[in-house]
């Protein structure tokens, strides 16, 4: 059986030039970068080398790259620690569609007491800047919006973002994990205060982040306990995996000029060929503001488990913001933000590529959508002609 | 990625007795597509009254599938008052189990023969009647069927119910009132598990120093600048005492500053409810 994997918004298979980088750091290479010595000292180097290359993906300074566990840690961290740095109850500014790793940790500080605004998006997953705007009114508040959305693709503005929230003086993290490696992101350009990115979204195994933090931007560690990371993240580091984000940034941006065409080509032909074989189908979110890669579509009259079951069993790998599939009762919280009807986002499926997928996987998956949504409808009662 | 049994997974690739009977005796339609999952459920009775052929039509997940398919399996051949006595854990156990948070769909299938059976005898046609109050309003769930849901499967908490039956699953603010109905039925008391985080409300002290930060940070720079201050004199639930110092305390529009100065930032960042009253010093 063929195995195609479209859901590389929720992890990426590990590149074999990544995993090679990391080889040695398992065998010979095995000491504490923060050691005196040879062993140590021999290591330290490597990782510097990796903050660099981390760094020139993003355009900062790699003094400015502090290595966490994941994209989770390093958004707790943005968030939480922008918080308590600021002192007091500051108010913190989010948008419903972020991801758990934020939208928790901005409930949970609200809970303790920090003034709260979760920012609408529109049927189409865009935000109001002129809601934004209106929203801070000090510059003691903590902006965490997104980059790119991982439910949909939908790609906030983040130019204008910043600069809105520049001019009140307040302090902006962006969760930027789905849009790092994929589309070109430099936060000279892009005047952010904190950036989060995940290696295993760009081809590194799971278990390394990283948080750009710029400099002058005031943030309390989250881990305590050491000097490590200019003494923002204690703890002995990750070496292996340290390394192994530093090359996959760096294969990242030898690659992004052509995959972005090459993987938003596939995307589109995914998109066309499904709008054109299956009926009553909408695309989720902006389709002008769109990752490269990510394509979510919603299937009236059957539910997302059901689709991703029956494509797994031809080896298609994808998957769903129905309830269902998390085992919750409603539909995703970006879904029900957007107000998708139920009737779709309980059937919304997502797709999404990266460079080692293929022509040959879209049209495979292109034979095998249509089937399944049609047998699906088969078993719906909401379809009124039984076979229809 | 859920657990299913083989059985569950073989149900759902090939699901017997999918489709509609054209003249059928008795007809029931439970769940919608808000719901998630919807059953359409129909049956046929020979001479003899038992069941000779059985349809449905699901919108649903695997298990919901799976469900329905086992159920029509289940049932066929049965006399009407034979399937009347199928629960909900008949179906799981036809299908060697389900994940506990999918028990609702074996629920859903019980359901819908209820009230095919139903339509049967007394011709009432469409969705299935709700018997009794509706507890969950997001799913639409009654205070007898979770009655029933409970005493079927021998459930103990609010949790388990949520499982078997969606009921507080969605906004949750009749997690209370399933508690309640737990302990009227099983004879003793069950209370509401606390989901963790808590929501933590502020305490006295930590609302004092929020409303000393705000006036801190957002309202005495303003007041400064023409030359008056502000004095936080007492708090009192919501109510925020304070008085007018210096150039504030003689001031024509102090009404003006007290509300669009004073109260809405500490509306904003302390409390929605927040009434600031001036006494003198």
């Amino acid at each position: 059986m063929k195995n195609v994997y479209l859901d590389n918004n929720a992890t990426t298979m590990v590149a074999p030039e990544v995993r090679d980088a990391m080889a040695p750091f398992f065998d010979e290479l095995w000491g504490n970068p923060s050691s005196i010595h040879t062993f140590g000292g021999q290591v330290k180097k490597h990782m510097d080398r990796a903050r660099e290359q981390v760094a020139a993906l993003i355009g900062a300074d790699p003094s400015e790259i502090v290595f966490t566990s994941c994209g989770s840690e390093s958004d707790n961290m943005a968030v939480r620690g922008a918080v308590e740095a600021l002192g007091g109850y500051p108010h913190i500014v989010t948008t419903r569609v972020e991801h758990p790793a934020v939208l928790t940790v901005c409930r949970y500080l609200a809970d303790l007491g920090c003034k709260l605004t979760e920012l609408k998006v529109d049927s189409e997953g865009r935000l109001d800047l002129d809601e934004l705007r209106n929203s801070i009114h000090s510059n003691a508040t903590v902006v965490s919006i997104m980059w790119a959305n991982n439910e949909t693709g939908v790609i906030f503005p983040m130019d204008e973002i910043a600069q809105i929230v520049k001019e009140a003086g307040a302090v902006l993290h962006t969760d930027a994990v789905q849009i790092v490696g994929k589309l070109p992101v430099n936060v000279k350009k892009t005047p952010v205060d904190m950036l989060s990115l995940s290696g295993h979204k760009l081809h590194t195994p799971k278990g390394v982040g990283a948080l750009y933090v710029r400099k002058g931007t005031k943030v309390n560690p989250l881990i305590l306990g050491g000097h490590q990371e200019g003494g923002k993240r204690a703890g002995t580091e990750n070496v292996p995996y340290i390394v192994g984000l530093g090359r996959a940034c760096e294969l990242a941006a030898e690659h992004m000029d052509e995959e972005i065409v090459r993987v938003q080509a596939m995307r589109d032909r995914l998109e066309e060929g499904i709008l054109a074989t299956c009926p009553d189908v909408r695309v989720n979110g902006d389709r002008e503001n769109r990752l490269p890669n990510t394509l979510n579509v919603g299937f009236e009259f059957i539910e997302g488990e059901a689709i991703l079951l029956m494509l797994d069993e031809v080896g298609i790998a994808a998957s769903s913001g129905s309830a269902c599939t998390s085992g919750s009762l409603e539909p995703s919280h970006v879904m029900r933000a957007m107000g998708i009807p139920f009737t779709a986002a309980h059937g919304s499926i997502r797709f999404s590529l990266s460079r080692y997928n293929t022509e040959e996987d879209v049209s495979y998956t292109l034979e095998h959508v249509p089937r399944v949504v049609k047998r699906l409808r088969e078993l719906s009662p909401f379809v009124q002609k039984a076979g229809d | 990625m859920w657990d299913y049994t083989d059985k569950v997974k073989e149900h759902f690739r090939n699901p017997r007795n999918v489709g509609l009977i054209s003249d059928p005796d008795g007809v029931g339609e439970v769940g919608s597509l808000a719901c998630g999952d919807a059953l359409k459920l129909m049956f046929k009775l020979d001479d003899q009254g038992r069941i000779a052929d059985v349809k449905f039509q699901t919108f649903g997940c695997a298990s919901a599938i799976a469900s329905s398919s086992a159920l029509t399996e289940l049932i066929k051949g049965m006399t009407l008052d034979e399937a009347e006595k199928v629960t909900n854990k008949d179906i799981a156990e036809y299908l060697g189990g389900l994940p506990e948070q999918k028990m609702h769909c074996s629920v859903m299938g019980r359901e819908a023969l209820e009230a095919a059976i139903k339509n049967y005898r007394t011709g009432e046609t469409g969705t299935q009647e709700l018997e009794g109050k509706v507890v969950c309003t997001c799913f639409g769930v009654t205070d007898q069927e979770i009655e029933r849901i409970v005493r079927d499967n021998n459930l103990s908490s609010v949790e388990d119910v949520t499982n078997y039956s969606k009921a507080g699953g969605g906004c949750g603010g009749c997690r209370e009132e399933i508690a309640e109905i737990l302990s009227r039925v099983r004879g003793e008391p069950v209370e509401v598990e606390e989901p963790a985080p808590a929501p933590k409300s502020l305490t006295n002290i930590q609302r004092i120093k929020l409303i000393e930060e705000t006036l801190e940070r957002e309202i005495r720079p303003r007041l400064r600048q023409d030359g008056g201050d502000i004095e936080l004199v007492d708090v009192e639930g919501n109510r925020v005492l304070v008085s007018f110092l210096k150039a504030c305390a003689k001031c024509p529009v102090a009404p003006f500053t007290m509300k669009e100065i004073v109260e809405a930032p500490l509306r904003q960042f302390v409390s929605e409810d927040i009434v600031v009253e001036e006494v003198k010093p």
